[in-house]
């Protein structure tokens, strides 16, 4: 193929094939329109103001790093007047966030942004590794997303910084919307599309002390790929690597379906984010369809999930695996003429089969009873949906429930936690960790390092 | 029985980046001497050249991280000399000496 011109330029030779436009650039015009089209997301978004303190949450990873690089050049260049702050968090899995954490620390000297480390010990009192130890590999992932929800957000109070943005990208929201969509869980959807949400988060132990910390994603109409390019286009320095613990199925996950269905049509990715977006003004109760009259226009953020993956909301094979044997079921009922006419009763179906769907779907602990009310109120006005979200009674966090999901866990982390190990302090445990076991815990992490994402 | 003649190796740069070179020996940077014809004779192009890494460079033996069904996983980039391999004809591409091919994961987080 003969090399083609830059779109832009006409004089490059064009280097990218853009997702969302099948357009060609060269390296310099391509880089000028990705920033150029984030401070578009910031402005039309109005997601920052002058003089603002802003703590990117920084993993060493390609969508972080990438995103603080992206705004310190548009702070300095647009004069945004902003504040920039890196705010890591150290999950406490040994060899797993060394490597990232280093990348990190040089990212901190790189853009001159101060970095603060917060570990899982400092924010709960116990590593992931000790958790493991507990609870066992299996089911770790829960504990692990749930305490990464709320760790930035812990975090960012206790820095006294009121706004976090995250590295989401377009293929992180896109993925969001279909297991929700596919779930039927529609609030959810809702939430999760809206690109600044806030979060009641304590700021000391008294919960009554809490703060709302904003958060928000300036990439989350930037395509996976071309975070990637615009990495490797611009040398940054970043790491990459999988969670030791999660052994991710790539095979029919969802995030497998929005690679696929990128290499078909590229621009389906951003499809799948605007429909969700759409959608999401249709649920009803939503902060975003609300037209403004609600007491808020900024929707409360997404409790967090179980999963883990080193990108929040991103799904397993099982979950799909699980879905689909659900509809299956689904299907074998109504085809059995079990089911009642979709057309006529639309709605009262999708709660029927919404409270089905959700339990077939592995999800952290929840009251039985509880649930099922909360999302019956979905489908009622929307007064009853913003019941659903108040504040952990223990630690101020924003929670369905009276006591939220990461103080449920550690309640039950702490009964059983055996008397020596909380006698034995944490540097003082890993001192005393047998060398024979470490090799073999090398070993595993070696296996599953490159779990996919 | 005329066997394919023998015309040579050529030699490139193959690139592991963004979690790949964890499958390929943690070695990023591979310089690599390879037949400038494939088995039937025909000039190598960058679909034989990932069959060449899987049989003979890789040496972990997860190869659906690397291939899927034929093709290079979805959510790993090609670029063929900084280009994005869909620029250049993808799997088709003939190889020239000299030529530079990365591979990059965009699966990774972090
Ligand atoms: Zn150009
Ligand atoms: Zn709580």
């Amino acid at each position: 193929m003969p090399p083609s011109p830059c779109a832009l330029c006409k004089i490059n030779r064009a280097l990218i094939l853009r997702p969302k436009d099948h357009s060609k650039l060269c390296k310099p015009c391509f880089i000028s329109v990705f920033e150029t089209e984030i401070h578009h997301t910031i402005t039309t978004n109005a997601l920052f103001h002058r003089g603002e303190k802003i703590a990117i949450g920084a993993s060493g990873g390609k969508d972080s790093t990438v995103l603080a690089s992206v705004l310190k050049t548009l702070n300095e260049r647009y004069d945004y007047g902003l504040e920039l702050i890196l705010l890591s968090i150290d999950e406490g899995i040994r060899g797993y966030r060394d490597d990232s954490l280093e990348t990190v620390k040089r990212n901190a000297e790189q853009y001159e942004m101060p970095l603060t480390i917060l570990g899982y010990a400092e924010l709960y009192g116990w590593t992931m590794d000790q958790v493991v130890e507990q609870v066992g590999k299996k089911g770790n992932c829960t504990y692990c997303g749930v305490f990464r929800r709320q760790a930035l957000d812990r975090g960012a109070a206790r820095l006294g910084v009121k706004h976090v943005v995250t590295g989401h990208n377009a293929d992180d929201v896109a993925e969001t919307v279909l297991m929700n969509l596919l779930r039927g869980d529609l609030p959810r959807l809702s939430r999760t599309t809206s690109i600044i949400t806030s979060t009641p988060s304590a700021v000391s132990a008294d919960p009554d002390s809490h703060t709302n910390i904003k958060r928000s994603k300036p990439l989350k109409y930037a395509y996976e790929k071309e975070i990637v390019l615009y990495a490797h286009h611009k040398s940054l320095d970043y790491f990459s690597t999988e969670c030791i613990y999660s052994p991710e199925a790539f095979r029919g996950s969802a995030r497998a379906l929005i690679k696929n269905l990128e290499r078909v049509r590229p621009s389906a990715i951003l499809d799948v984010v605007r429909s969700g977006e759409d959608m999401a003004k249709l649920v009803p109760g939503s902060d975003e369809g609300c037209g403004g009259t609600c007491s808020t226009s900024i929707p409360l953020a997404e409790e967090e999930e179980g999963g883990c993956g080193s990108s929040a909301g991103r799904t397993v094979g099982s979950d799909m695996a699980s879905m689909e044997q659900q509809l299956s079921q689904n299907e074998n009922v109504s085809e059995a003429g079990l089911e009642v006419e979709i057309t006529s009763k639309r709605v009262d179906v999708m709660a029927q089969r919404h409270d089905r769907l959700t339990d077939a779907v592995p999800l952290p602990p929840r009251k039985k009873g509880q649930k099922v009310k909360g999302q019956g109120a979905a489908f009622t006005p929307k007064k009853a949906t913003k019941q659903v979200m108040g504040q952990c009674k223990r630690c101020g966090y924003l929670s369905s429930q009276d006591i939220c999901k990461a103080c449920v866990l550690l309640e039950g982390l702490n009964k059983s936690r055996p008397k020596n190990a909380i006698e034995l302090g944490y540097e003082e445990q890993e001192s005393e960790t047998p060398k024979a076991e470490t090799t073999n815990m090398t070993n595993g992490m070696n296996k599953v390092q490159l779990g996919p994402g | 029985m005329s066997e394919p003649k023998d015309v040579g190796d050529i030699g490139i740069t193959v690139e592991f980046s963004g979690g790949l070179e964890m499958l390929f020996s943690n070695e990023r940077k591979h310089k690599l001497s390879i037949p400038a014809k494939d088995s039937t004779g025909a000039p190598l192009n960058v679909g034989y050249l990932v069959t060449y890494l899987c049989e003979n460079v890789m040496k972990d033996a997860r190869k659906d991280l690397f291939v899927l069904d034929g093709t290079v996983r979805p959510g790993i980039l090609v670029l063929i000399n900084e280009a994005d391999w869909e620029l250049e004809g993808e799997e088709t591409y003939e190889i020239q000496p000299g030529d530079n091919i990365l591979f990059v994961s965009t699966l990774h987080g972090g």
